[in-house]
């Protein structure tokens, strides 16, 4: 199977490659299209701000590819809002994959939220063997609110998407590779999609 | 609901871990990665990696030893310690650091924090801040508390809020080392005047200590090196205990 990470210089991809190794998968970190259009996997990943990733996703063309790729795409924390149809993290467009506006957690809520939270009402293979109520690791400021494709759930504040999918792609808002034994399972599950 | 984080802090000098370690089923309990994977599995929560090492290849060492970390260990995990550019950060993160703390360096160029926030988000910035009462007056220390400032603790938190940190982590002086709890006090404060999550550390000592700094100190996380070291409170004790008593936690 080949397994290609996007590299577009936005996000901590070292450790998602280092947790598909630990499952004995060999992912390969690309940002040329041809190479990424032709993988089995894409892991979308994505820390920092929303305004310059989407910049050094469209320096690098890929903002046009993503939406048109068909293999499974899961997009990990900023990658996942990035796909979403806009964000209100530096009032940046995203790829409207998924039929969602990201916005900020209101105020009462400290910001970023950090630290490892449950995903409930799961909803899709991607969370097969995973428990009602697991422990996941987040990190975030933004968050996607509750539609019509969220496919788990979590709660600061208010409920809002733990986790999205439409078609072959998904997306999580927590981080897997940094979710413990839960993570593992998660990304494994992905690979098996 | 966001649960309380239990964080053991692993002192590292020259890539070793030096506060000595009670684990009986490390092969080698001085090696860093094998220490911080063994704590991951016991339920740490997150673990914090602060080098005291004053050689000249301290940079090199240390970018190594996160690599090691990132390949083996399946929590978040925090690097502090002399970090004081851009550069020293980026090669930290690329290397699979999840966030960097800054204590020194930020007091001496606050606009280091804004630069950390503005390139690599405010979700890996944690401020450090060492402190102690003087005079009833939280002053500032510098230097691993070795050097006073006339700064005070609560103007310096709400600077670095506002300069884009994404944490704070407050070890009082007064309390560290003392094993008879936090400074819920000064920390119930910084976490009501604050929008950010605050972890406390110094003067843990049983696990009523780790209970009343989140309920008394409000705070978000509670960091230890000792008590965890040594094995004088197991991570999954402390857990069940801090459930018991209505805390949330992973367990």
């Amino acid at each position: 199977m080949k397994l290609v990470i996007i590299d577009y210089g936005a996000g901590n991809i070292q450790s998602i490659k280092f947790a598909f190794e630990r499952l004995g998968y060999q992912a390969v970190l690309s940002d040329n299209a041809v190479e990424i259009a032709a993988a089995d996997k894409v892991i979308f990943p994505g820390v920092g701000a929303a305004a310059s990733a989407m910049e050094k996703l469209k320096a690098s063309k890929l903002h046009k590819l993503i939406p048109e790729l068909t293999q499974p795409v899961l997009g990990i924390c900023l990658g996942m809002q990035l796909m979403c149809t806009y964000s209100e993290e530096g009032n940046t467009q995203g790829l409207s994959i998924f039929d969602v506006p990201v916005k900020r957690f209101n105020e009462g809520q400290k910001v970023p939220q950090i630290g490892w939270n449950k995903i409930e009402q799961l909803r899709s293979p991607l969370f097969k063997e995973i428990d009602e109520g697991a422990y996941i690791y987040m990190v975030h400021s933004y968050y996607a609110p509750l539609c019509d494709q969220t496919i788990a759930t979590s709660e600061y504040g208010l409920a809002y998407s733990a986790a999205l999918q439409r078609d072959n792609f998904y997306g999580v808002q927590f981080h897997p590779e940094k979710s413990s034994v839960e993570g593992e399972i998660i990304l494994k599950n992905f690979l098996a999609l | 609901m966001l649960t309380k984080r239990i964080i053991p802090c692993l002192d590292i000098k020259n890539g070793r871990t030096v506060k000595g370690v009670n684990f009986i089923d490390l092969k080698d309990a001085g090696d860093p990665v094998e220490l911080a994977a063994a704590y991951a599995r016991e339920g740490a929560d997150e673990l914090v990696f602060l080098d005291i090492s004053a050689t000249e290849e301290r940079r090199k060492t240390l970018a190594e030893l996160v690599l090691k970390v990132a390949e083996k260990v399946n929590i978040p995990f925090t690097v502090g310690g002399g970090i004081a550019s851009v550069e020293d950060v980026d090669i930290l993160l690329q290397n699979g650091a999840d966030k960097i703390s800054i204590n020194s360096s930020a007091v001496k160029n606050p606009d280091l924090i804004n630069k950390l926030a503005d390139k690599f988000g405010s979700q890996c910035v944690v401020v450090a801040i060492d402190a102690k009462q003087i005079d009833g007056k939280w002053k500032v220390h510098l230097v691993g508390g070795k050097v006073p400032t006339e700064i005070d603790l609560f103007e310096w938190a709400a600077e670095v809020e506002e300069r884009g940190a994404g944490e704070i982590l407050f070890t009082s002086m007064d309390h560290d080392g003392t094993k008879e709890g936090f400074a819920n006090e000064a920390l119930a404060k910084l976490s009501t005047s604050l929008n950010i999550p605050i972890i406390a550390s110094g003067g843990a000592g049983n696990m009523d200590h780790f209970a009343d700094t989140f309920t008394k100190g409000l705070a978000d996380a509670a960091l230890a090196a000792s008590v965890f070291h040594f094995k004088e409170i197991g991570i999954p004790e402390l857990k069940s205990s801090l459930k018991t008593k209505g805390i949330p936690v992973r367990t």
